[in-house]
């Protein structure tokens, strides 16, 4: 379909100047960030590479070439493919549903051979490409147009309640509050996103009956954690003593009583920034905290930068939806918030989680090469 | 193009919203960690280390109870253990096959073995087997490298080399109960075992020692991963009780004759319990492991009451065996001298009703020595009708009746002493003289204790308020230690009178007419005086009187007469006294009195009193000892 673009002083890229226009200053941090991780995982098994920091590693080296090809690829193309990756991932989603097996007491893997695929965390990806296409095909009038706010909230939420209902909150409030920074940064106007914050409101009664009993379990701890130190506030309550008894310097690499000794839940996946918490102590988690914010700073920047509307949104749909991870991980861990249970992207030990981080950067990388490209409405060139 | 500019332009406000949003957002967690990992971190570090380090008790063993000459009543056993750790042993299955091969296992014992396997940490040992014996353990111990995960613990379990004879008076251990749970931490130990009954509970406290600890450092599911320190336990005091396990194996195996029958021996001067006997008897073994249903059953309903101590439980109407009682608190009153007389015709008439002697042509005129002599009713009637029963109530107080004595071992019964008073109390109607008659007699509302009839001997040979006791604070006896008396007050008799009722009951047995004649002691210096006592256990009625006494086997068991009779020795210089009571045995001189006779016969050649048996005795009858040998595991 690509019809021969015109040329107004500008052409194509080659291959050699796109790769010399990613960001290697974002792939260098995220490197950084993936190394910690391994680290930590060597820690978390008491000192050996297995079972988790060898896997690890190598599903970050596949991600990490993954997510160059994809920043590589045409923005064109993505574009293009959208709605497909969305109504894939969709159906994978559903597949869950009707294939899945249980696992963790929650239907969230579908088994493809090779890897355990766990789609919710793809879903993520593939919501803010298509949103970023909707809202990009969108005119400036139309944001103001309640019909025109159908479609998109059907693409969020018909996933939104896939998501929730296999149970995962936590990957179904990532959703939802990705999209509405997606909305709110498209431009929608605040008097219609306020009308749909407060359609919201009024669905948490309706919502709160779809959680399962440990679902509420877990909200009722985390409004008195104390109450059950025993039962459904043990995690929460050994979480803190891990992280407080980690003090200033930490107790060192290796050295962590109450992850080593099995105190924490899920010690290498939701709960692992607490081992790396206990074993750094505050100035190491500070130091992972202020690397997290510059990878989402340089995000919002090559977003900012981009020359097309689309690419903008996806950068800053990527940003945020790796803000979110982040912030509700480290808020969970910390007892700030109910225990929902997402990954920390890049640290906790999972391949999914790890693919679409890396496929949310490689998107962005993608953004940040093709900066200087121009798309019209339909996603022609415009140069 | 001016919409893309636009459009840009919001988008790019709206961005900075965003991150500003991000940013505070980031900083509240920032302050959140800052004040987990800094303000409060002293707080969290010392809860890590409560998580980490974990105090796991270990308890000490328990004491031993020896007799007074240190053989061992009461001890620990080793019992070994065969068990098995599912994460070691790989294949449960196949490992089950090859222990069955070695020794019995059967499919019940398979099947919760693997059941409490699957509800268990793979890593907790599992009980296959308790209680195997040397030649099991051996056969086990030799296949332990083809059993991985299998291994033999060892623990130790309260063991009564004795069994039945003992179990009366040391009683049993078992486990805690809700309401014994105190501030010792080691009643809260899974396995500790407590006294429930006998000297294992009144001296608890000694036997049980003190808890050591042991500080481990643990996971998270209780998975010990090392030692960090330990302070030993302080086993618990041996405890050594009064008793002569010789004398006390004779009089059981003199007592096995008898259905039902409760004596005791007691040095009269210490007031030791040298052999107490309540038969039938129960295992202690078997309390302190579970008891069936149908045992506790058995032994709950058994007639004969084999769970009961009938010395110092069982009350009964002392009969006979009062009078002495009744003959001293007259003499004293002064309603009596030496040389009262009445006169017995075979009964005696009160008002419209009439008491029967229990000889039935009477025994004519006599005095009070003759009247004990001969254990006269109607001479009793008589006495008792000008005494009074108040006054006869205090004497027999004096004497130990009518509550407890002491005993350190729990279970007494405090018997009963009817006053006027305690009638008016309890039924509302007053006194009738005729119920002071029939307690002359030791019948009626008159109940006592075996123990209380012998601490009765015990105090009028004497002369002191003897408190019997069966837990020596002096330690085992050494040999030839003869042990001071413990300060007993005197009691407030006159001496002359004391002797005077001392010679009836020497007449009991040594003179031709005397009840017991036949059960005397015919050997030089050690012949006894006692009295016979046979206390109905049923009215007898008019009717049955009219068509003659039937014979004691014709009756129902149940209702035939206690036999009971009292007596000391050496009557010259009285050391040791014995009380017998022979549940529906019949006549107390007939069958009470040749086995008092026996016991007295055998404690006075023996004498325990005075005279600790050289080792090689006691060492004959100490219990083969455990096999002690190191087992790993």
């Amino acid at each position: 379909m690509a019809n021969p673009l015109p040329e107004i002083g500008r052409r194509e890229q080659t291959l050699l100047e796109k790769a010399r226009s990613i960001s290697w200053g974002l792939v260098a941090l995220i490197c950084l960030v993936a190394v910690f991780g391994v680290g930590v995982l060597y820690s978390a098994a008491d000192g050996n590479m297995e079972p988790w920091a060898t896997k690890q590693t190598i599903r970050f080296v596949i991600s990490l070439m993954i997510m160059l090809a994809c920043a590589l690829l045409d923005i064109r193309y993505w574009f293009r493919a959208a709605y497909w990756i969305y109504t894939a991932v969709l159906a994978l989603v559903v597949a869950v549903d009707l294939r899945g097996f249980v696992g963790m007491g929650a239907q969230r893997w579908i088994d493809l051979g090779v890897i355990q695929l766990q789609p919710s965390e793809l879903m993520n990806v593939a919501l803010v490409l298509a949103l970023a296409r909707y809202f990009h095909g969108l005119a400036n009038e139309d944001l103001g147009r309640i019909r025109y706010l159908v479609a998109p909230a059907v693409m969020v939420l018909l996933p939104a309640a896939l998501v929730l209902k296999q149970p995962d909150l936590g990957t179904a409030i990532v959703l939802l509050l990705c999209s509405a920074a997606l909305f709110f940064v498209a431009g929608v106007r605040l008097r219609l996103l306020t009308l749909i914050g407060a359609a919201a409101g009024a669905a948490i009664p309706l919502a709160w009956r779809f959680l399962r009993d440990y679902q509420k379990n877990r909200i009722y701890t985390f409004l008195d954690p104390d109450s059950d130190p025993l039962g459904a506030g043990y995690h929460i309550l050994q979480s803190k003593i891990a992280l407080g008894s980690g003090g200033l310097f930490g107790k060192g690499f290796l050295l962590g009583t109450q992850s080593h000794l099995n105190f924490l839940p899920e010690k290498q996946t939701d709960f692992i920034f607490t081992t790396l918490a206990e074993e750094f102590g505050f100035i190491g988690s500070m130091v992972l905290l202020a690397i997290y914010s510059l990878i989402i700073a340089y995000c919002f920047a090559i977003a900012l930068r981009s020359t097309n509307h689309f690419g903008r949104l996806v950068g800053l749909g990527i940003a945020t939806n790796f803000f979110l991870y982040v912030f509700i991980n480290t808020a969970m861990v910390i007892g700030v918030i109910p225990v929902v249970g997402v990954p920390l992207p890049l640290i906790s030990y999972g391949g999914t989680a790890m693919l679409a981080a890396m496929f949310g950067f490689g998107l962005l990388v993608n953004v940040c090469v093709h900066r200087e490209v121009r798309l019209n409405r339909s996603g022609e060139s415009q140069l | 193009m001016q919409q893309e500019i636009q459009r840009r332009k919001l988008l790019t406000r709206r961005a900075a919203v965003l991150a500003l949003g991000q940013a505070t957002l980031v900083a509240g967690l920032a302050g959140r960690m800052y004040q987990l990992q800094i303000l409060d971190a002293a707080g969290y570090k010392v809860l890590a280390d409560e998580n980490r380090i974990s105090m796991r008790l270990l308890a000490p063993p328990r004491g031993r109870i020896l007799d007074r000459f240190g053989v061992a009543l009461a001890g620990n056993r080793q019992n070994y253990r065969l068990v098995i750790v599912a994460e070691q042993a790989g294949d449960l299955a196949k490992t089950l096959d090859a222990l069955a091969r070695l020794i019995a296992l059967d499919d019940e014992t398979r099947h919760r073995v693997l059941h409490e396997v699957r509800r268990k940490h793979s890593f907790v040992p599992v009980v296959v087997r308790d209680n195997l014996s040397w030649d099991e353990m051996a056969r086990v111990e030799v296949a332990i490298p083809e059993l991985p995960g299998v291994s033999i613990e060892q623990g130790l379990t309260r063991n009564y080399p004795f069994g039945e004879t003992l179990a009366h008076i040391l009683g049993y251990v078992g486990a805690v109960s809700e309401r014994e749970l105190g501030s010792d931490p080691l009643l809260e130990l899974p396995d500790f075992r407590v006294g429930k009954s006998g000297i294992e509970k009144s001296r608890d406290l000694e036997l049980r020692g003190h808890a050591g600890n042991r500080q481990v450092e643990v996971n998270a599911l209780g998975r010990v991963v090392r030692e960090l320190g330990r302070t030993e336990p302080t086993p618990g005091r041996d405890v050594v009780s009064a008793l002569d396990m010789t004398m006390q194996d004779f009089v059981t195996r003199r007592c096995s004759s008898e259905e039902s029958i409760a004596c005791v021996a007691l040095d009269a001067v210490t007031g030791e319990v040298i052999a107490l006997v309540s038969s039938p008897s129960f295992d202690p073994a078997a309390f302190s492991s579970r008891l069936s249903r149908a045992m506790w059953q058995q032994l709950a309903t058994d007639p004969r009451k084999p769970l009961s101590n009938k010395v110092i439980s069982g009350i009964y109407p002392p009969g006979s065996t009062f009078k002495p009682v009744v003959a001293l608190a007259a003499l004293e009153a002064g309603v009596l001298t030496p040389q009262t007389t009445f006169f017995c015709p075979g009964s005696f008439t009160l008002g419209n009703a009439t008491f029967h002697c229990w000889k039935h042509g009477g025994h004519g005129t006599l005095r009070v020595r003759d009247a004990i002599k001969e254990s006269c009713d109607v001479f009793f009637y008589n006495t008792a009708l000008r005494l009074g029963i108040d006054r006869l109530a205090a004497t027999a107080r004096q004497f130990g009746y009518g509550a407890v004595l002491g005993l350190d071992i729990p279970g007494e019964r405090p018997g009963l002493i009817p006053t006027r008073a305690w009638k008016l109390a309890t039924t509302g109607t007053p006194w009738q003289h005729g119920e002071t008659l029939i307690a002359g007699i030791g019948q009626g509302s008159v109940l006592a204790t075996p123990l209380q009839i012998a601490v009765m001997a015990a105090r009028l040979v004497t002369g002191l308020t003897v408190v019997p006791r069966l837990v020596r604070d002096n330690g085992v006896m050494a040999a030839g230690e003869d042990p001071a008396a413990p300060d007993f007050a005197p009691l407030d008799f006159n001496p002359t009178l004391r002797a005077l009722v001392m010679d009836g009951m020497n007449a009991v047995v040594n003179e031709r007419g005397g009840t017991a004649y036949a059960a005397r002691i015919a050997e030089p210096g050690m012949a006894m005086g006692g009295k016979s006592g046979t206390s109905q256990v049923r009215r007898i009625s008019e009717a049955e009187r009219e068509h003659g006494l039937r014979k004691p086997n014709q009756i129902p068991w149940k209702d035939r007469d206690h036999a009971l009779f009292v007596g000391f020795a050496p009557v010259e210089a009285p050391r040791y006294v014995c009380a017998t009571l022979v549940e529906h045995g019949g006549f107390g001189s007939e069958v009470a009195g040749p086995i008092v006779r026996d016991v007295l016969l055998e404690i006075q050649r023996r004498d325990p009193g005075r005279r600790a048996p050289d080792a090689n005795s006691v060492a004959a009858f100490a219990a083969p000892p455990a096999p002690s040998r190191n087992v790993g595991g």
